[in-house]
């Protein structure tokens, strides 16, 4: 396994300067090493792809309009509507920058359990609190997931179908309400389970990780890039 | 809802990450020690809750719930909202770490104005007064986020106002679905657990 420190570390470094970069030549290297990240991490190609698709359907939102409304000279016109070539560039610009940075944040980031990432948080100096509450709310994420089965399917038991109607509305926002209200109550009663196990306000993980040699190489190797990809993009040779 | 990455300037991201950090901090630091659970478990409602789709017409819409988290948790609603979006991103690469902190405001936000202006109205002792507060607040968290994933796209290059106006539109119905859905959970609790929403008596 590889530190979470240095996952985190790598894509927001990559993830930020992708973000911000506009030369096609880095975009277009970005997305190699995104597509390499991939295959380094052997993930599973056909769920990258159904997440791909996810992603894409608000890139795909934008490329209805943009065409349209960026200035510039027309590529072709119908409908009295123009296409112009910056409409179209900005959307190739963005499709790129979306998918190559959810390719990497995927290799990266998902090969990792969410609390190993959670503890890497914490030795990269994220406030106490808010590790906790990422804890907290991971722990039981699955667990009020359960809760919200249960119910949906007591309700189907009684003959519950949902559609466009005020009936159906209410039944969601009593499912909901009856979600937070058992979640409030769990609550008190884990925090006094804590306290009754001396809880003084330090978490203990089971799992440590330590930062190795290939770690290190990992980091460098791909800190470097990340900075070719920088300089390629605001250095001084043009 | 979320912005994608790779979409925004970079002006637009920062200043998003630095009001993220600010609302996240101001949240932690009016959140006790004791209130962390608390907020961690709801943040975990929250999180499944927006998971559900409702049918709307041929369609289905997932809920946002921003207003009504806004309501329960206040100033804290920063912090829950961005641990729900740190685990989507990670999870199901919805949005992503450099838009975080735009996507935790636009959504944070709206349920920050919407605790202080609605709030009293939902806390009072008037059942009528209470269900048009919350009615309010669940239409105003969504609208609210949708003007400002608007307003970032605008802010962004002027050519995205028209997808910025549609964006808006396209969230009206939402609008009205998420205003029934807080009126009826916050009749739901107040009949319930009336100290869920601090309710005078």
């Amino acid at each position: 396994m590889m530190d979470p420190r240095v996952k985190i570390l790598v894509t927001l470094g990559f993830s930020v300067v992708l973000a911000v970069a506009d030369r096609p030549v880095v975009l277009g290297m970005g997305m190699a090493f995104a597509i390499f990240l991939v295959f380094l991490a052997r993930l599973n190609l056909r769920q990258v792809m159904t997440r791909l698709l996810v992603v894409n359907t608000f890139v795909a939102f934008l490329w209805i309009f943009l065409p349209f409304t960026f200035p510039g000279p027309a590529l072709f016109s119908f409908w009295g509507l123009q296409i112009t070539r910056q409409g179209i560039a900005a959307c190739v610009q963005i499709t790129v920058k979306s998918n190559a940075i959810v390719l990497a944040s995927m290799a990266l980031l998902s090969t990792s359990t969410v609390f190993g990432l959670v503890h890497g948080l914490h030795h990269l100096k994220v406030p106490d609190k808010l590790v906790h509450l990422f804890f907290f709310s991971f722990r039981y994420i699955h667990v009020i997931h359960m809760e919200y089965h249960k119910i949906i399917n007591a309700m189907k038991a009684r003959g519950f179908e949902p559609d466009t109607s005020l009936r159906t509305y209410k039944s969601y926002a009593y499912l909901i309400g009856t979600l937070f209200l058992k979640s409030s109550e769990r609550s008190k009663r884990i925090y006094q389970a804590m306290v009754c196990r001396g809880f003084d306000g330090t978490f203990w993980v089971f799992q440590h990780f330590a930062f190795r040699k290939r770690d290190l190489f990992a980091l460098v190797f791909m800190g470097l890039f990340i900075l070719f990809l920088a300089f390629m993009q605001w250095g001084s040779v043009r | 809802m979320h912005i994608s990455e790779g979409i925004l300037s970079a002006p637009v991201l920062i200043s998003g990450a630095v009001a993220a950090a600010g609302g996240v901090a101001i949240g932690l630091k009016k959140t006790e020690n004791e209130k962390i659970p608390e907020v961690g478990v709801l943040s975990a409602a929250f999180f499944v809750g927006s998971l559900i789709h409702v049918p709307l017409g041929p369609t289905s819409v997932h809920l946002i719930l921003n207003g009504l988290v806004g309501l329960l948790l206040g100033w804290a609603a920063f912090p829950a909202i961005l641990v729900g979006l740190v685990f989507q991103a990670i999870l199901f690469q919805f949005g992503g770490l450099t838009t975080l902190g735009v996507n935790t405001v636009t959504m944070a936000l709206p349920a920050v104005i919407g605790y202080y202006l609605f709030g009293p109205a939902v806390r009072s002792e008037s059942e009528k007064t209470a269900l048009v507060g919350a009615f309010l607040c669940g239409s105003f968290g969504v609208l609210g986020a949708a003007i400002l994933v608007a307003f970032a796209l605008f802010w962004t290059g002027q050519s995205f106002l028209e997808v910025g106006k549609m964006v808006v539109y396209a969230h009206v119905p939402v609008m009205v679905i998420e205003g029934l859905l807080a009126l009826f959970c916050v009749a739901f609790l107040r009949k319930v657990k009336p100290e869920l929403l601090e309710v005078k008596r």
